[in-house]
C-alpha cells in the first residue's frame, strides 16, 4: 500500500525530537489562545508567522497547524465552563456545554468535547491522507482555465456558506482581490496603486491584514463593551469519566459529528465554523430517546456532536489547500502566506517535490491530537486557572505581540504604520456589518486569479469562450453558479439565515 | 429619502468609492486587450465590478425594509484611539522619529508605553498593575523574541547601546 509507505515516512519526519517539539508548542498556543476569548486563530497564526522564519518549513508548518486544530480544543472549554464562545467555532457547545457545567456535569461535558474532537481529528487526518493522493492526480490535469474556474468556485463557495449578508461579502471578496494586486505587476513589472511608496512596490503584506483587521479590530471592539462578570465553574469539575449512559448517547453522534464536519470541511469555505453549526442543527432533528435531557438544557449529544465536527472540519480543509494549493477559509490563507514565505509554492506539486512535509504534516496533526487530549482532560486544571485573567491584561499583551509580530516581518516600522491604518479598517469594517474573512482569501487569491486569467487569455487569444468550451472549467462554474442560485432561493435563503441565527 | 439600512448604505457607499478609485486608478496603467492584458486589465475590471455591487447595495439599503434601520451605532472613540496610538507609539520608540529628532528608544521602552497606553483603553486603568504588567511583558518578550528566537531589535536606546 503506498499510503502506508507515505505514512510511515510522514512518522518518520513528524517523530523527530524537534517537530515533536513544534507540535506540542503549536498545540499548546492553540489550546490557549481557544480557550482565551477574544483571540482567534487567524490573528494567532499571523503573529507568530514572523517567528517562524527562523524554523525549517516543516517545523514551521506543523506549529501553525498545530495552532488551527488546536484553537478548536481549547475553544470548548471556555464554552462549556464561562458560557463564552473562547472560539468562533466553539458557539454552539456553549448551549448545551454550559448547562452541563450548572448541573455539576462539566467534567463529562469536557471529557465528551475532548474524546469527540480526538476521534474526528484522526479520521479527518485519515481522510487526508487517503484522498491526498488521488486529489493531486487530478489537479495535474489543470490548466490556467480550470485553475481560474476553481479560484471563482472557491470564492463563491466560501460566500455561499458563510454567515451574513452574500452580495456584501461577494464585495469584500473582490476588494480583497484588488488589494492583492498592489504592488509590482510581475508581467510588466510596473508598480501598481503603490504611490511611490517603496515598501508598497512590494505589496501590502497580508500579516499587516490580518493583524489589523482581525487582532486590533476585534481587541477595539471588545473594548467597547462593558467587561461582564463572568461565572467561572472552576471548583466543579470533578469526576471526568462520563457514564456508560453517556457513552450511549454520546458514540452516534461523534460519529454524525465527524462525518458532517470532514464532507464541509472540504468544501470552500467550509471548515471548523460551518462543520459545527452543522452538526448541532442535525443532532437538534434527530429523536429524542426517552429520558434523554432535553437539547439546550444540558443534552451531552449538543456537545460531543458539533465539536467532534470541528475538529473533523479543520483537518479536511488542508484537503483543497495541501493538494489543489486554493484555501478554503481565511486561516488557510495565512497557511498559503506561510509557505510563500518558506518558499513552498502551495499546489499539487508539493507532494511530489516535498514528500516529507506533505506527509510530516498530516502525521503530526495525529500527533498533535493525541497530544491534545492530554492537555486538555487531565490537564484542565491549568486552563481553568487562565480563565481567570482579567481581558484587562489580556488585550495590552495581545496588542504588544502584534506590534512586535508585525515589526519583524520586514524588520521595518512601515508595517507598523500599515497594521494601525488596517486597524481602523478593520473596526470600520465591524462597524458595517461586514465580514473580513472573505476579504483574506480574495487577497490571498488576487494575484494567483490575475496570473490564471491573464495565461488562459493569452492561449485563447483573447477568447472568452475558453472558460466555457473546456469541460473541467465548464463544470467548476456551472457548479459555481448553481450554487449561486441555491442561496438565491427564497426558500433556502431564509432557512440560511435562520440556520445562522438559531444559537 | 430614507436611509433603511445605515450598515448597508454606508458599506455599500464604501464599496462604490473604493472601487471607482480603484478603477480610476487602473486607467492609468497599460490596459491592453483580452489575449494581451496589460496591467491595467484586471484592477479595471474588478474595479467597475467592485462599484455596481457597492451600488446595489445602496440602492437595497434605501429600498428594503429593515426592522430596527440596522444603525450603526457609536463608534467606540477611546478604544479605537488609544488601541491605534499604542501602536503607532511603540514604532516611533523602535524606528525613532527623526523629524523631531527622537532617536530609537528600543524594545523595553516601546514595551512600556505600548502596554501603558493601550491599558487606558480598558474599563479601569491601575498604574501600579499597568507598570508590573509591562515589567512581565517586557522580560517575556526579551526571553521569547531576543533570546530564544533571535529577531532583530534594537533592544535599547540607541544613545545608551550605541
Amino acid at each position: 500500500m503506498e499510503l502506508f509507505d507515505n505514512l510511515a515516512l510522514g512518522f518518520g519526519v513528524a517523530f523527530t525530537f524537534q517537530n515533536l517539539i513544534y507540535a506540542f508548542i503549536g498545540c499548546l498556543l492553540g489550546t490557549l489562545i481557544g480557550v482565551l476569548p477574544g483571540v482567534g486563530p487567524v490573528a494567532t497564526i499571523a503573529m507568530l508567522l514572523p517567528a517562524t522564519y527562523a524554523l525549517p518549513p516543516v517545523a514551521a508548518l506543523i506549529m501553525l497547524a498545530g495552532i488551527y486544530y488546536g484553537a478548536q480544543y481549547g475553544g470548548s472549554t471556555t464554552a462549556i465552563l464561562v458560557n463564552l464562545p473562547g472560539e468562533a467555532s466553539s458557539v454552539v457547545t456553549m448551549i448545551d456545554g454550559y448547562q452541563m457545567a450548572r448541573k455539576g456535569r462539566a467534567g463529562p461535558a469536557l471529557a465528551a468535547a475532548g474524546l469527540g474532537s480526538f476521534f474526528a481529528g484522526c479520521v479527518g487526518t485519515l481522510i487526508l491522507a487517503a484522498f491526498a493522493a488521488p486529489l493531486t492526480e487530478v489537479a495535474f490535469k489543470f490548466g490556467p482555465a480550470e485553475y481560474f474556474s476553481l479560484m471563482v468556485l472557491g470564492l463563491i463557495g466560501a460566500v455561499v456558506l458563510a454567515s451574513g449578508s452574500l452580495i456584501k461579502a461577494v464585495a469584500m471578496i473582490v476588494l480583497g482581490l484588488l488589494m492583492g494586486l498592489v504592488g509590482t505587476d510581475v508581467n510588466s513589472g510596473v508598480a501598481r496603486f503603490s504611490f511611490d511608496i517603496p515598501e508598497l512596490t512590494d505589496g501590502i503584506g497580508f500579516i499587516t491584514i490580518a493583524m489589523g483587521v482581525f487582532g486590533y479590530g476585534e481587541i477595539i471592539q471588545n473594548l467597547s463593551h462593558k467587561e461582564e462578570d463572568r461565572e467561572v465553574f472552576t471548583g466543579k469539575v470533578q469526576g471526568l469519566m462520563p457514564t456508560a449512559q453517556d457513552f450511549k448517547y454520546m458514540v452516534p453522534a461523534v460519529l454524525r459529528g465527524t462525518t458532517i464536519g470532514s464532507i464541509l470541511g472540504i468544501l470552500p469555505g467550509g471548515g471548523a465554523l460551518l462543520a459545527a453549526f452543522a452538526a448541532y442543527t442535525i443532532e437538534k432533528k434527530t429523536k429524542l430517546k426517552p429520558g434523554e435531557v432535553p437539547f439546550g438544557q444540558g443534552n451531552i449529544r449538543g456537545v460531543a456532536s458539533p465539536e467532534s465536527a470541528n475538529n473533523s472540519g479543520s483537518q479536511t480543509s488542508f484537503i483543497p489547500l495541501l493538494t489543489l494549493g486554493i484555501p478554503p477559509n481565511a486561516v488557510m490563507a495565512l497557511m498559503v502566506g506561510a509557505m510563500t514565505i518558506h518558499n513552498i509554492q502551495p499546489g499539487p506539486q508539493v507532494m511530489t517535490s516535498n514528500p516529507e512535509l506533505f506527509w510530516g504534516l498530516i502525521a503530526s496533526m495525529w500527533i498533535g491530537n493525541a497530544m491534545l487530549v492530554i492537555l486538555n482532560l487531565p490537564l484542565i486544571g491549568i486552563w481553568i486557572k487562565l480563565l481567570t485573567v482579567p481581558y484587562r491584561w489580556l488585550f495590552p499583551a495581545i496588542v504588544l505581540f502584534c506590534a512586535i509580530g508585525v515589526y519583524s516581518t520586514n524588520n521595518n516600522t512601515f508595517d507598523i504604520w500599515m497594521v494601525a491604518i488596517f486597524g481602523v479598517v478593520g473596526y470600520l469594517f465591524i462597524k458595517l456589518g461586514v465580514e473580513p474573512a472573505p476579504l483574506l482569501l480574495g487577497f490571498i487569491l488576487g494575484p494567483m486569479m490575475e496570473e490564471n486569467l491573464r495565461r488562459a487569455m493569452l492561449l485563447s487569444r483573447g477568447d472568452w469562450s475558453v472558460f466555457v468550451t473546456r469541460p473541467l472549467s465548464a463544470s467548476l462554474l456551472a457548479a459555481a453558479a448553481v450554487l449561486l442560485v441555491i442561496v438565491m432561493l427564497p426558500a433556502v435563503k431564509s432557512k440560511r439565515e435562520e440556520a445562522f441565527v438559531e444559537e | 429619502m430614507l436611509i433603511k439600512s445605515q450598515k448597508d448604505f454606508f458599506s455599500g457607499l464604501m464599496f462604490t468609492v473604493v472601487g471607482a478609485a480603484f478603477a480610476y486608478g487602473a486607467t492609468g496603467y497599460s490596459v491592453g486587450t483580452g489575449g494581451r492584458m496589460g496591467p491595467g486589465y484586471f484592477p479595471l475590471l474588478l474595479g467597475v465590478i467592485l462599484a455596481i455591487l457597492g451600488s446595489i447595495i445602496m440602492f437595497k439599503a434605501l429600498v428594503v425594509h429593515t426592522a430596527d434601520g440596522d444603525k450603526i451605532g457609536k463608534w467606540a472613540w477611546k478604544p479605537l484611539v488609544l488601541i491605534i496610538a499604542a501602536n503607532l507609539l511603540f514604532g516611533v520608540m523602535i524606528g525613532g522619529l527623526p523629524s523631531i529628532g527622537l532617536p530609537p528608544m528600543g524594545l523595553i521602552a516601546g514595551i512600556f508605553a505600548l502596554t501603558i497606553v493601550a491599558s487606558l483603553a480598558g474599563d479601569s486603568f491601575n498604574l501600579k498593575e499597568v507598570l508590573i504588567l509591562s515589567v512581565i511583558l517586557s522580560m517575556g518578550s526579551y526571553a521569547a523574541f531576543i533570546l530564544l528566537l533571535k529577531l532583530q531589535f534594537p533592544v535599547w536606546p540607541t544613545f545608551i547601546a550605541g
